[in-house]
């Protein structure tokens, strides 16, 4: 798959020298078992099992969803959209919808320049409704606001389109080059429909390949995949007679909704309000204000009733924003010794209609594999390309999975080729804890290692691994991944100064609390951290405790629930509010028992002295006496993330505060009869940090690795030319409960200095390492390699039948240095 | 077509509603009756969001025309317990961490009681199958079977009811 050279090629950026200022402070391992953020009286709450604190609501049916609510003279909402991939509009006739008997409105794109909104400010290229031209077949074209739903289904079928055929764009390797019909003009390389181009160059690539041992350079193809939550896109504005605008909806990041209604009504911010009923799941999908959110707005505003629009599941995948379609190519070399020698990644990656987070997902594509081993030197040649598709964007280990999933199996290959056991050359490889990668990624706490470890002495890999019989293998696949983006990529104006989440507490009279957050509860289990969190410091029962984070009226910003940031940061930011609380709390139980304010400590609803428990006061004598002469108490914690990374250009993408690590073996059961296969268990272990709620950590590795199985064996976004022609849960086959393997869960905590009480990411790293876990174990089963996903089973069955039918075989040749005697429970190097 | 009245019987009680004929037992329940607690996620019989059920079997609320269930005995979410007095299903999928998002959890509560109804002792490949038309896209079933299991024992009589209920776990909005 050789690039086609970008007709305006630009200078690779090089980086020989690693650059970074601030660094040295950060340099501290943490003792196992102590952490700066324990209380003195030691854990109580954070690291034990707590069910979600909505979950009654959920289990009960009384959780309200969007779709939930309706509002008194509401009407109902339903879009016209494009049949046509590219097309220019040459009229809209909606005379028969208006006449309509309980059309209230009809709204389409004329007048609408000016409106133009995106998720990133650099690459602002959607429209509430489609102002001259269409995209992809599902685009917006006209909405209808009517009494029922019904009526506006009808009024929609009587809106007449007359269109120009554009050239149709369906491959992005064709769009590298100039084309015809552009599909945004003025976004991307002149010509071309290339939206992003990243090259990358730190060292000498071909030379450390030319003195390699063992070398691999493969084609990988990637199907797109969908989140495929079950709750479809719902929103409802309502433009109130105060000169208000209300907007109920299905979303991850209701900040950038909020943004962009700003920017698209013309009205300021402060006269929005955004509400984030319950979420039905997210993992990306619902993380980019999208041009439904906006056109109901400006129908709500144009009617001045409420409005809700809510998506049938077919509505949900053509606007979702999927994992990109991806054709990657990839070059390993590993030294002789096993060392990497050298890494060299070329991805064209299929964008769709839309630049989404196309700008961080090009660099994704390529600087997510600088992890979880040192790589010396690093090649990266990305290009995501428009074409006339339903847009990809973000979803669940955003722009690392293909990558990661390629890169793995490489490392499978090369380990054959030198004679090694893959894990031992992983170990081989590990970064040092608290180090540097060669793109200056800041490496704190790494558990890499005894997560290695761990899966294999559970899965009794030496005895199973090239050795079970033909049919039957089992693989190692590991994963590296950002908690939380260092950038808070939305704060336009001097992004340092402001944090990247604030928490807000509150406690009047009752003694109750109520926690502010913008952080998105979407499912994930952010409201319960948050509350963890609170009850840690402040050493009260949960049921103290009321998390408000759904409303942008009281919520302070949060840049909401993507890139694995809300642990990290909310976290952190809820925790510094309580220690705020417990200040205060503490300043005023000093008044009332004398003696050492620091000894002072809060616990069982009671504060007391340390050296003294007799001498104590409860919770609630120390708020009443706290609030004497001064109100209701409030608190704030705030989390901006400590500057890092070298000084060239995309320096900043792929920089977190901390990351997971992971690794994983699969075992697969290959029916070589019918090329059907089945994973049948799954040993799992992440590391992330601290497990502040081991419950939901198991909750987000098992549900990742469901995730990730789908995209392995049987998920995929199916084009019919430009035509998706598989958006239902019939033909989009995610796994149900008979292809679920049995999982065992291994939870690693490195202990992270700076992560709240030590705690990283595990919502999206867990997704990684089974995607190749599963790929090496089906080589190992019948000595077949694939490099197109997903491994369906006409696939697999071609490459039997035109294998020799036996397993693999490894003679080792290099050995691992013998492995140091591990610490149990883990703990940091 | 002109709306005709029907009468259901929902969780026990004699519900009149206008419908159409053609009307959808999952757009009666929602619209009509302000049941929202059975969730609309596919329209296609696909997803198992809206599973109530029929007479004790487990039925897609959005294939179902309400006119074919006049007279049978329709049992929503709402009839399995409240946050006070939690159903052991309920209380199983909230502790054993088998709601996350929660927008199946209905159908897959729905599903679970018509089980263990019929199956008091499931097996592990009796609950896969019994629990296979319902999609979760947020747990990975792990800890659903889980849920499924801890319930089953609890009905019967395996373990203690636990004295306090989920609700004492702090709260959200």
């Amino acid at each position: 798959m050789p690039l086609d050279p970008i007709p305006d090629a630009r200078k690779a950026v090089v980086v020989k020298e690693p650059k970074l200022t601030n660094w040295e402070p950060y340099r501290k391992p943490m003792p196992k078992g102590e952490h700066p953020h324990y209380p003195q009286n030691g854990l109580k709450v954070v690291g034990t099992r707590k069910p979600l604190v909505d979950s009654p609501l959920k289990v009960t049916g009384e959780a309200v969803y969007t779709d939930d609510l309706k509002f008194p003279n509401m009407l109902y909402a339903k879009l016209l959209r494009s049949r046509m991939p590219h097309a220019k509009i040459k009229r809209i006739d909606s005379s028969e919808a208006e006449a309509l008997p309980g059309v209230v409105a009809v709204l389409t794109g004329e007048g609408m320049e000016g409106k133009r909104f995106g998720v990133l400010p650099l690459t602002k290229d959607e429209e509430p409704l489609a102002i001259d031209r269409v995209r992809f077949i599902g685009d917006q074209v006209a909405i209808v606001a009517a009494e029922d739903e019904w009526t506006a289904i009808e009024a929609v079928r009587r809106i007449k389109v007359e269109y120009e055929p554009l050239t149709d764009h369906q491959d992005p390797q064709k769009g590298l080059k100039p084309v015809k019909d552009k599909i945004h003009e003025g976004i991307g390389i002149d010509g071309s429909n290339v939206q992003k181009h990243v090259d990358q160059i730190f060292g000498d690539v071909d030379a450390a390949f030319a003195g390699a041992a063992a070398f691999s350079r493969r084609s990988f193809r990637f199907k797109g995949v969908t989140h495929a939550f079950t709750e479809p896109h719902a929103v409802i504005a309502h433009y109130s007679p105060q000169g208000r605008l209300t907007v109920w909806s299905a979303t991850q990041v209701p900040y950038y909704v909020h943004r962009s209604l700003a920017e698209v009504t013309g009205l300021p911010m402060h006269r929005i309000q955004v509400v984030r009923p319950k979420v039905g799941g997210g993992f990306g999908g619902k993380s980019d204000p999208f041009a439904h959110e906006m056109a109901v707005a400006l129908l709500a505003m144009k009617t001045r009733r409420p409005v809700k629009l809510l998506f049938d599941r077919e509505e949900s995948f053509l606007s979702g924003r999927h994992r990109h379609p991806t054709e990657t190519e990839m070059a390993l070399g590993v030294n002789a010794d096993g060392s990497l020698a050298g890494l060299e990644i070329q991805a064209v990656i299929d964008g769709g209609a839309f630049a989404s987070f196309g700008i961080i997902s090009t660099y994704y594509n390529g600087v997510l594999s600088m992890g979880p081993y040192k790589v010396p030197h690093f090649r990266y040649r990305g290009r995501r390309v428009y074409t006339n598709k339903v847009p990809s964007g973000a979803m669940r280990g955003h722009g690392a999975v293909n990558s990661r999933c390629a890169l793995e199996i490489l490392l499978d290959e090369t380990a054959e080729q030198l004679g090694m056991d893959p894990i031992d050359l992983r170990l081989k490889n590990l970064m040092e804890p608290y180090s540097l990668t060669v793109n200056n990624f800041r490496i704190t706490s790494n558990g890499l290692k005894e997560c290695l470890e761990r899966v294999r002495e559970r899965s009794g890999w030496d005895q199973k691994f090239r050795k079970m019989p033909y049919g039957r293998g089992i693989g190692i696949g590991c994963g590296f991944y950002i908690s939380g983006s260092n950038l808070p990529i939305h704060w336009d104006i001097e992004p340092k100064r402001y944090p990247q989440s604030t928490v807000h507490l509150k406690v009047d009279m009752d003694a109750g609390i109520t926690v502010h957050t913008g952080a998105a509860e979407i499912g994930q289990g952010s409201d319960t951290v948050a509350a963890m969190v609170v009850s840690e410091v402040l050493g009260v029962s949960m049921d103290r405790l009321r998390v408000y984070s759904g409303n942008s009226d009281t919520a302070p910003i949060d840049l909401g629930s993507y890139s694995s940031r809300v642990t990290f940061m909310m976290g952190n930011a809820a925790r510094k509010a309580a220690e705020d609380l417990r200040d205060q709390l503490q300043a005023a139980a000093h008044r009332l028992l004398g003696g050492q304010k620091e000894n002072l400590v809060f616990e069982n609803e009671t504060i007391f002295d340390l050296a003294n428990p007799t001498r104590c006061v409860t919770f609630n004598d120390a708020v009443k006496e706290a609030i004497a002469g001064s109100g209701a108490l409030v608190a704030k914690g705030t989390f901006i993330s400590t500057p890092m990374g070298g000084e060239f250009k995309g320096a900043t993408a792929g920089l977190a505060p901390a990351y997971s690590m992971s690794a994983y073996v699969a075992e697969v059961d290959v029916d070589v009869e019918t090329g059907i296969w089945r994973c049948t268990k799954v040993w799992a272990a992440h590391d992330c940090g601290k497990a502040l709620n081991p419950l939901s950590v198991e909750g987000q590795i098992e549900g990742s690795i469901h995730m990730g199985l789908g995209q392995v064996q049987t998920e995929q976004l199916d084009f019919l030319k430009s035509r998706l022609r598989n958006p239902s849960f019939l033909d989009y086959k995610i796994p149900t409960s008979m292809e679920m393997p049995e999982v065992e869960v291994i939870i690693v905590e490195s202990n992270d200095a700076e992560g709240p009480f030590g705690a990283k990411e595990a919502g999206e790293g867990p997704l990684l390492p089974i995607l190749p876990a599963v790929c090496n174990a089906i080589y190992d089963a019948i000595g077949v390699r694939l490099y197109d996903l997903p491994l369906t089973p006409d696939k697999v069955l071609n490459g039997i039948e035109r294998s020799p039918k036996q397993k693999p075989t490894l003679t080792v040749k290099v050995k691992a240095p013998p492995m140091a005697p591990r610490m149990p429970g883990g703990g940091a190097e | 077509m002109a709306k005709r009245i029907l009468t259901l019987n929902v969780n026990g009680t004699p519900r009149e509603v206008a419908a159409e004929p053609q009307a959808l037992l999952l757009d009666v329940l929602r619209d009509t009756l302000n049941l929202t607690g059975t969730k609309r996620g596919c329209d296609l019989g696909t997803c198992g969001c809206c599973t109530v059920l029929v007479d004790g079997v487990p039925q897609l609320s959005c294939l179902t025309l309400a006119s074919t269930v006049a007279g049978k005995d329709v049992r929503t979410i709402e009839s399995v317990g409240n946050s006070e007095a939690l159903h052991p299903v309920q209380r199983a999928f909230a502790e054993c961490g088998g709601s996350q998002c929660g927008f199946c959890t209905p159908g897959f509560i729905m599903t679970t009681c018509a089980l263990l109804d019929e199956s008091p002792r499931p097996t592990d490949a009796e609950i896969r199958e019994a629990l296979s038309g319902n999609l979760c896209r947020c747990t990975g079933y792990v800890k659903i079977f889980e849920a499924v299991k801890t319930a089953a024992a609890e009905l019967n009589g395996e373990k203690a009811a636990p004295v306090a209920t989920a609700r004492s776990g702090g709260g959200a909005e």
